[in-house]
Parts: C-alpha cells; sequence; structure tokens
C-alpha cells in the first residue's frame, strides 16, 4: 500500500512514493541514495542511524517512514552549508576523531543537535550528550576532544559575527 | 504490507479505531519498532499518536499536574514545572535511553508498554499518580498501580487511548532519591532500581516514606510495611540493613540475560542501604 510522503530534506522538498510502514533509513539510503546515514544495530542502541527531525536527534532505524511526512529532516549530508564543512565535521577531521569512521555520521548529527541545545557543555556533559552513540574503535578522547572545539568554534563563530 | 497512520486529533483517532479496533497504538516508536521488525509490523496495522494535540505538553490547575501521554522523555526532562514538583520523576526519565531515545519516547510509552523495568513507573507509584484513559464510550481515571496488572499488561481496553498521566501537586516530599543499576550508564535497561520520596523533620528523622522499586517484580514493588518502618527513624545503618532484609525477602525477581535472580535481590537491599547518604537533594 504505497503512499506519497513529502517532506523537507537538507533544505529541499522531496516526495517519495513508498510504504509508509519502511523505515525511515531504508527509505533515505535506499530510494534517495543518502548513504551517510548508517545502520548499525538496527534496534535504537547505537546512534549510527541519528538524523534530525525538525533540529531534533532522532534515530532513522526505528521510525517508520510516514513519520517523516511534513517534518524538517536534516542528515549528514545536510548539516554543512553552501558547499563547506559544519564546525562539528572540521572539527573531526582536524583533530581526528575518526578511526573506521562507520559511527562518524551519527556521531556528528547527534554532536550538532546536543550543541543546539547546550552550545557551552562541560566535558562529563557532552559525554552524556552523546551516550548513545557508540564509537567500536572507542575513540571517545578525540571525539569529545572533537566536539568542545567545535562549541568553541560554533560560538566563536557567533561572537565574531 | 501494514498501514501506519498519524491522526492530529483525538476524534481521528478514535474514528480509525472504530474501523479497526485492533490497530496497534505506539508514540515515539522505541519499543514497538524494535518487538516488532520485521516479522509483525508488516501484518499489523498502526496508528502513531506522536501529533495527537491533545495528548501533547504539560498543564496545571491549582492541585494537579497533567502530563499528556505523548509528551516526550525529553520534554519531561526540560519541564521546570516537572523539575520543581516532581524531581523524583524527572531524576528516573534522565535514566532512560540516551538523547535520541528520550526525544523519541514518551511517559505514556513508557506506561503502556508495562515493563517491569520501566524506570518512569516506581515513581509515578510513589507520586500516586493516575492515568486518564479516553475512548468513544466515555473517559475513567485509576491509579497507576491499577492500570499495570503485570509484565506488558494493562487494563487498557480495545479502543481506549491513554490520554494523560495526573499527579497531585502536594506530596509533601522533601527529600528524593532515584538510583538504577544496569549494565552501563546509557541505554541500559534496569537490573533493579529505586525509587523513594520522604518528609523529613530538621534532625532528619523521617515522617513518612515511601519506597518502589523497579526490575525486581512483575510489576513496581511497593509494601506499606516497608515504608512504615522508616517512619520515626533517622535513615541510619540500623533501620536501612532491617528495610533491606524485608526487600530481600519480598521481592519476586526474575533470572534473565541481564541478571539472575539472587543478583537482583541482593542489589534491591544494597540500594536501600544506599540511602544512608542520600542527601536533600532537591
Amino acid at each position: 500500500m504505497k503512499r506519497k510522503i513529502t517532506f523537507m530534506l537538507n533544505g529541499s522538498p522531496v516526495a517519495v512514493e513508498t510504504d509508509p510502514s519502511r523505515r525511515a533509513v531504508d527509505v533515505l539510503r535506499e530510494d534517495l541514495g543518502l548513504t551517510g546515514t548508517k545502520e548499525g544495530c538496527g534496534s535504537g542502541e547505537c546512534g549510527a542511524c541519528s538524523i534530525l527531525v525538525d533540529d531534533v536527534v532522532k534515530l532513522s532505524c526505528i521510525m517508520t517512514a510516514a513519520q517523516l511526512e511534513g517534518r524538517k529532516i536534516v542528515t549528514i549530508e545536510g548539516v554543512g552549508q553552501g558547499g563547506e564543512l559544519h564546525p562539528v565535521q572540521r572539527s573531526f577531521v582536524e583533530l581526528g576523531a575518526i578511526q573506521c569512521g562507520f559511527c562518524t555520521p551519527g556521531m556528528v548529527v547527534a554532536a550538532v543537535g546536543f550543541l543546539k541545545g547546550n552550545p557551552d557543555p562541560t566535558r562529563e556533559e557532552i559525554r552524556a550528550g552523546i551516550s548513545g552513540n557508540i564509537c567500536r574503535c572507542t575513540g571517545y578522547e578525540k571525539i569529545i576532544d572533537a566536539v568542545e572545539d567545535a562549541a568553541a568554534k560554533i560560538r566563536g563563530g557567533r561572537s565574531g559575527g | 504490507m501494514a498501514d501506519i497512520r498519524i491522526p492530529s486529533s483525538l476524534d481521528e483517532v478514535f474514528r480509525l479505531l472504530r474501523d479497526v479496533p485492533s490497530t496497534r497504538l505506539f508514540a515515539g516508536g522505541t519499543d514497538v519498532m524494535v518487538r516488532s521488525f520485521p516479522d509483525t509490523l508488516w501484518r499489523e496495522s498502526l496508528l502513531c499518536l506522536e501529533r495527537v494535540e491533545e495528548l501533547r505538553g504539560i498543564s496545571e490547575s491549582a492541585t494537579e499536574v497533567r502530563i499528556g501521554a505523548a509528551t516526550t522523555l525529553s520534554e519531561l526532562i526540560g519541564s521546570s514545572l516537572i523539575a520543581e514538583r516532581f524531581p523524583l520523576l524527572r531524576q528516573a526519565a534522565r535514566h532512560i535511553g540516551a538523547p535520541a531515545v528520550r526525544n523519541m519516547g514518551t511517559l505514556g510509552g513508557n506506561i503502556c508498554t508495562a515493563s517491569p523495568a520501566g524506570d518512569t513507573l516506581p515513581p509515578l507509584y510513589i507520586l500516586n499518580a493516575e492515568v486518564e484513559l479516553r475512548s468513544l464510550k466515555g473517559t475513567r481515571r485509576m491509579p497507576i498501580g491499577a492500570f499495570i496488572t503485570g509484565p506488558g499488561q494493562t487494563q487498557r481496553e480495545e479502543g481506549e487511548v491513554l490520554c494523560a498521566v495526573v499527579i497531585g501537586k502536594e506530596q509533601g516530599f522533601d527529600l528524593h532519591h532515584f538510583e538504577k543499576v544496569g549494565q552501563r550508564k546509557a541505554m541500559a535497561i534496569s537490573v533493579a532500581s529505586l525509587a523513594f520520596a520522604a518528609e523529613t523533620r530538621r534532625d532528619g528523622t523521617i515522617v513518612k516514606a515511601r519506597c518502589a522499586f523497579g526490575s525486581v517484580a512483575p510489576t513496581v514493588f511497593i509494601s506499606r510495611p516497608l515504608n512504615d518502618t522508616f517512619a520515626g527513624n533517622t535513615l541510619n545503618r540500623a533501620v536501612l540493613e532491617r528495610v533491606a532484609a524485608m526487600v530481600r525477602e519480598g521481592v519476586s525477581p526474575i533470572s534473565d540475560i541481564r541478571a539472575s535472580m539472587g543478583y537482583r535481590k541482593q542489589v534491591a537491599g544494597n540500594l536501600i542501604m544506599r540511602l544512608e547518604g542520600a542527601g536533600k537533594d532537591r
């Protein structure tokens, strides 16, 4: 029973004709070709499939396609703007917060969402903020360094102008 | 293949439920999407409550606070009214999953899932919370302890929707404590949890106390004799040892992949012992 589902995806309106009970992660990856969003556990426990839904971090592997309707969706492909990396992405690259890279898109999206609500976090708050995202390379220290660095970049950017 | 409806009003919900009474309800999907995929979801008709306006938000009257069933756990944690009135509920909600799960999961979902390990349940029992159920036949209210009848079992009837949780504003507790033991901090299901609230005198003597345990019985474990044991005493070691022994005797946990029955009994008592250092944390 296919249905037309329309929503904003990374700043542009999209419409997909699909079964509304499919998972959002599958629609994003298979129908819309946005393979940056990863499926790790498939049960909402690892954070690899994190996306922003109306600016709030949610897990696309435990979300149905139907729930995308009318929402503003941002995936890893859309966190940067105008061809520029998002400050969180820049900090991840500069500080080597990437090992195998599989958790990185979810980690970045979770960090972007977290910093919207808490622009000046302590390291402990960062730990709690990304606590649903698992890095099996266990590169957490550098990931936390990168989120801390990105927070400073974003704050600097704001106050500078 | 399953059909999924996302109505925005309660009228629409009842209309859809009248047409297909066996429709399964969900809100955040953090439970139903994990349990259902991929076997049953393809056969069931689903109704998502996350956008139903009447089920959202937190409001207050002169005597009560009303929490819409589709209020997310993050919204609950972020509410200044909840922080001020029911710090115990806020503390417990902060122990659930991780931010993204709390951004999706709802209070009503935690109740209707009726897991023995549901982390908001022990505080809701302590606060004498009531659930409000609505259907085309009308509205009824009942205490949370009557609503949940067993693991995954509630009094909700076909065609009925859990609309809100209602909690009396004046609880009279000045000491609040919630502790959860799990295999790790984030994303862990409780092995055992304790919610504790007390009214104390200046010298620390307890006037009245209530405790409720999660994950150590088919439903939340509460006991009047246990609560009565605290009255007139401070949270000193001798009293806590007496209560801990009663707890280990009274609970009826299961052994599962997370912990054994014996371990859960031991930990349930240990959680009481840890009250010795519990300060006035609000």
